[in-house]
């Protein structure tokens, strides 16, 4: 065991892990952030997508000593203080229907819009190539994306 | 007739928990001294079990428990139709999911840690793992006490086949197959179960069907339906998947929870649901079709053989509706239809979305074509020649007369929505200037709505207005992520009058509300929104019985209108609220509870005859693509379906359905299929088994037909599975204008074929 400290979701945490555990593992289990989801604890479906210092990550492929100094923001940070345009706009657009894959979606949303606040929809798409929805069908999910975007200042 | 393709506002009662991550799934739920469970399986897919030993498995760290089938003290044998699954397997193996035991232990990891520790002695039998080959006198019988690898059998006699043969001018034979494929729903199976104090097990858990879960759970821990109860929380995917399988991981935790006296969670890996869960059944398909010159089908003869793998499941009512589909939504005069679900040790099949209809749309819609070019017809005129009309009759010899019969409304739209005649002409054929071949494909369907004579077809509703006017509305309808709960909630506003912001649904449980059945078969919105219609007028009519004196009006004339109540001439009124008032000032309880009961079905399993369903829908799907000839790659360019739902309760949420279906149904087409090699299911996870990802997929148009639907009282009809029946043969169509190549294999492989050497030098790069 060791003691790891690091930013969750603007709160200093400290929590004891196994070298070997993982960060999706670590913060389901014993921080009780239950946002990112397992859907193949392998890399391909996206589902446990959450930001270490801003950018998106597959928790389930970082082990959670990796974190230690770091910062990891989850859906819940997200969420935080208010729902972002783009949750506001997931809501509007029907983006989700079972919803599992929607916190590992927005993580990968909110990043593209940060570092692109105005993607084309080839860009969308390419963003989004690493979460797996079985549901929708991406379209509405692009959508919601798209009118963010348009709605934002150029 | 309306269309919809305009934007209206979408609306879901959960959409704000699910875009902030406190939506709570089962593995998200936590208990105090909560032990963790996990699955052992065999290496074989068929052997005799001589002994099952967990002495060193229990002896782990960690380790409280291993359970096998000695500690069951319910009924080991399970099944919705044929009771040959044993939830833990006890004297044979017969496929590569077969569970031999479970281990319960602190952590999931140590559970996980003790698994090699559990030794299965067996005795490998002949396994028989080509459905055909089943079928064949001599085969090893995946069931001895069945007598035959035979599941079920189903067929259809209409008229007379031989007179079809004379009368027709051209004859059309031709084979196709379908493949095995994965629910692949993004949340794995689980289950958390606990025996509450007052001595009642209960159950939470990713599974579809709460009644048919508790049925299980209880069947397997020996005790009566009261004493399990069934929560439903939020599921991450069903389509069709979550029925046995998921049901089966309940009854087992429950079974953990109830020997270890504590709460048990077991949370699957996705390599585990792969290799147990059941998939969609491959079919064989051999048609003969016999056609007049002028494009008018004379008969049609067609085998099928599914793929049921080792269990029964739901097969026998999955190869109904292709059976009574097996013609697909045309009039033929002359059928002789032979259906088969098959035992084999290969990885047993169940429900999943469109159940047993791809499969034979799939075929069907190519046939046709096939059939238009080789008279010289245009294949829109071949099918508006053939498709059902208002008054026409079915295969099955139902009169089509009790709804609107759209098809040709439904073909028209997307004919004209995706200029598919002038897009025809510019389709390449195989020839092509680059190695870029453009091709546009559609294709039409019929379907039968709800369970049909597959099974009893009711379903029940709770309204309970509490007495400061806000209410509990409760349905027998699962919500498996589909939006039900918002349907229901918006029907139940639009029948009271009054807003949506009122009605809370309530979370549902096995203990509050009847057996509503299965939320399959699209029939959610069906069943239990007729309940909810009917559950508002007995409500409306109570109500008014109470108020009417002080409105000065009898009963029969109290108008409900934007949550105030007048009498007819509006010259008095009394608002919603203070009408409840007065109801629990007046001892009169403002609850209801209201029941649909879907109308009479009829069939005749020896000569495949009655009215297999009380309602229809009526679909079209359009795709256009681009195959890269050098390649082999298939680009969607864009997808457009036109389906009839009876009436849109909530249109945008509809539109979802629609493009999920597309999507799912396109993936269908090109790209999903989830092999067996000796028995075993080869893909283990995400990697292997591909589904579409959001740079496959191309723009989707979603339009709503509306024709009300008289025999439903809320006049919708259902939209789950219609959307991913057809959108493989648009594509296999499309495919074919593409390259001028039919491929009559599901999933559609482009081959191209290379000259010799180019053939080695291509083979040598590998
Ligand atoms: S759970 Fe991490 S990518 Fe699937
Ligand atoms: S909404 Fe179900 S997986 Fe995306």
């Amino acid at each position: 065991m060791a003691k790891i400290k690091f930013i969750l979701n603007n709160e200093m945490r400290t929590v004891d892990v196994e070298p070997n555990e993982t960060l999706l593992d670590v913060l389901r289990d014993k921080m009780g952030v239950k946002s990112p989801k397992c859907g193949c604890d392998r890399g391909d479906c996206g589902a446990c997508a959450v930001m270490i210092d801003g950018k998106s990550v597959r928790s389930c492929l970082v082990f959670a000593i990796e974190v230690n100094g770091q910062e990891v923001t989850t859906l819940e940070g997200i969420s935080q203080p208010k729902l972002t345009k783009l949750q506001e706009a997931f809501i509007q657009f029907n983006s989700f229907q079972c919803g599992y894959c929607a916190p590992g979606v927005i993580i990968s949303a909110t990043e593209l819009l940060n570092n692109n606040p105005h993607p084309d929809l080839e860009e969308i798409k390419e963003a989004l190539s690493g979460n797996l929805c079985r549901c929708t069908g991406y379209q509405p999910i692009f959508e919601a994306i798209m009118d963010v975007s348009r709605k934002r200042k150029k | 007739m309306k269309t919809m393709n305009s934007k209206s506002t979408a609306w879901r009662n959960d959409a704000y928990a699910k875009v902030t991550g406190i939506a709570k799934y089962t593995d998200d739920l936590k208990m105090l001294n909560c032990l963790h469970a996990v699955p052992v399986y065999s290496d074989y897919v068929s052997a005799k079990i001589i002994s099952i030993e967990t002495d060193k498995a229990m002896k782990q760290p960690g380790v409280v428990k291993v359970v096998t089938y000695k500690d069951v003290p319910g009924n080991l044998q399970f099944g919705q139709i044929i009771k040959d699954y044993s939830i833990f397997a006890h004297d044979r193996i017969r496929t590569c999911g077969d569970v031999i035991a479970v281990i319960v232990a602190i952590s999931r990891q140590q559970a996980i840690d003790a698994i090699p520790f559990v030794k299965l002695v067996a005795e490998e039998l002949p396994a028989v793992l080509d459905a055909e080959e089943a079928l064949k006198e001599g085969s090893p019988l995946v069931h001895e006490s069945h007598g035959s690898n035979i599941a079920n059998y189903h067929c259809v006699r209409t008229g007379d086949i031989a007179k079809g043969e004379k009368e027709a001018d051209i004859i059309i034979e031709q084979e196709f197959t379908t493949s095995r494929i994965e629910h692949a729903y993004m949340e794995p199976e689980s289950a958390l179960c606990w025996q509450r104090p007052d001595g009642v097990m209960e159950v939470f858990g990713s599974m579809q069907h709460p009644f048919s879960t508790r049925r299980f759970v209880a069947s397997t821990l020996g005790k009566p339906l009261s004493d399990v109860e069934v929560k439903t929380v939020p599921m991450g995917g069903g389509f069709g998947g979550k029925d046995d399988t998921a049901a089966i991981v309940c009854a087992r935790t429950a079974l953990c929870s109830m020997m270890t006296k504590r709460p048990v969670k077991m949370t699957y890996s996705r390599e585990w649901s792969m290799r147990e869960s059941y998939k969609r059944h491959p079919y064989k398909i051999q048609y003969r079709m016999g056609l007049k010159n002028d494009g008018k089908i004379t008969f049609v003869k067609v085998r099928m053989v599914a793929d049921g793998g080792a269990y029964c499941s739901v097969t026998p009512w999955v190869t109904w509706r292709s059976t009574v589909q097996c013609c697909g939504p045309y009039e033929v005069p002359n059928v002789h239809c032979d259906v088969y679900g098959v035992y084999t040790n290969n990885i047993y099949c169940g429900a999943m979305r469109g159940f047993g209809s791809p499969q034979v749309n799939f075929a069907i819609e190519q046939l046709i074509e096939m059939a238009a070019e080789k008279l010289g017809l245009d294949e829109i005129e071949m099918r508006r020649r053939n498709m059902v009309h208002q008054g026409s009759i079915t295969v099955t010899g139902q009169k089509l007369d009790m709804h609107t019969v759209s098809l040709e409304q439904v073909l028209d739209i997307v004919v004209k929505e995706s200029d598919y005649l002038n897009k025809k002409q510019k389709c390449s054929f195989g020839k092509s200037e680059n190695d870029q071949l453009y091709g546009i494909g559609l294709a039409i369907s019929y379907r039968g709505m709800s369970l049909g004579a597959e099974g009893t077809d009711f379903n029940s509703a709770i309204i309970n207005v509490q007495p400061d006017g806000s209410i509990l509305l409760e349905t027998g309808v699962h919500e498996n992520g589909q939006g039900s709960e918002s349907a229901m909630i918006l029907l139940c506003a639009e029948h009271l009058s009054v807003s949506k912001d009122r009605i809370r649904y309530r979370q549902p449980s096995t203990s509050n509300i009847p057996d509503g059945g299965t939320t399959v078969a699209s029939r959610g919105t069906l069943l239990g929104g007729g309940a909810v219609v009917n559950a508002a007028k007995q409500l409306r009519e109570h109500i008014a019985r109470v108020i009417a004196p002080d409105l000065k009006c009898k009963a029969e004339d109290v108008i409900f209108e934007n949550e105030i109540l007048y009498d007819k001439d509006k010259k008095h009124k009394i608002s919603f609220n203070e009408a409840i008032r007065l109801m629990y000032s007046r001892q009169e309880y403002p609850y209801s509870f209201g029941v649909f009961q879907a109308p009479q079905v009829s069939w005749d399993e020896h000569t495949g005859q009655g009215n297999a369903y009380f309602t229809w829908v009526y679909a079209c799907q359009a795709v256009e693509l681009k195959v890269n000839a050098k390649t082999e790659q298939i680009t969607l360019l864009n997808m457009i379906a036109a389906h009839d739902v009876g009436k849109a309760v909530n249109p945008e949420l509809l539109k979802g359905q629609f493009y999920g279906g597309m999507a799912m149904g396109a993936g269908y087409g090109i790209l999903e299929k989830c092999d067996v090699k000796n028995g075993k299911v080869v893909p283990t996870n995400l990697h292997q088994y591909r589904i579409l990802r959001s740079t496959d997929l191309p723009e989707m148009t979603a339009i709503i037909v509306e024709n009300y639907d008289p025999v439903s009282p809320s006049g919708a009809k259902g939209i789950g599975e219609p959307t991913n029946e057809i959108m493989a043969p648009a594509i296999a169509n499309a495919v074919y204008h593409a390259t001028g190549k039919r491929y009559p294999d599901q999933p559609v492989k482009i081959i191209v074929e290379r000259r010799d050497t180019e053939a080695q030098s291509h083979g040598e790069k590998k």
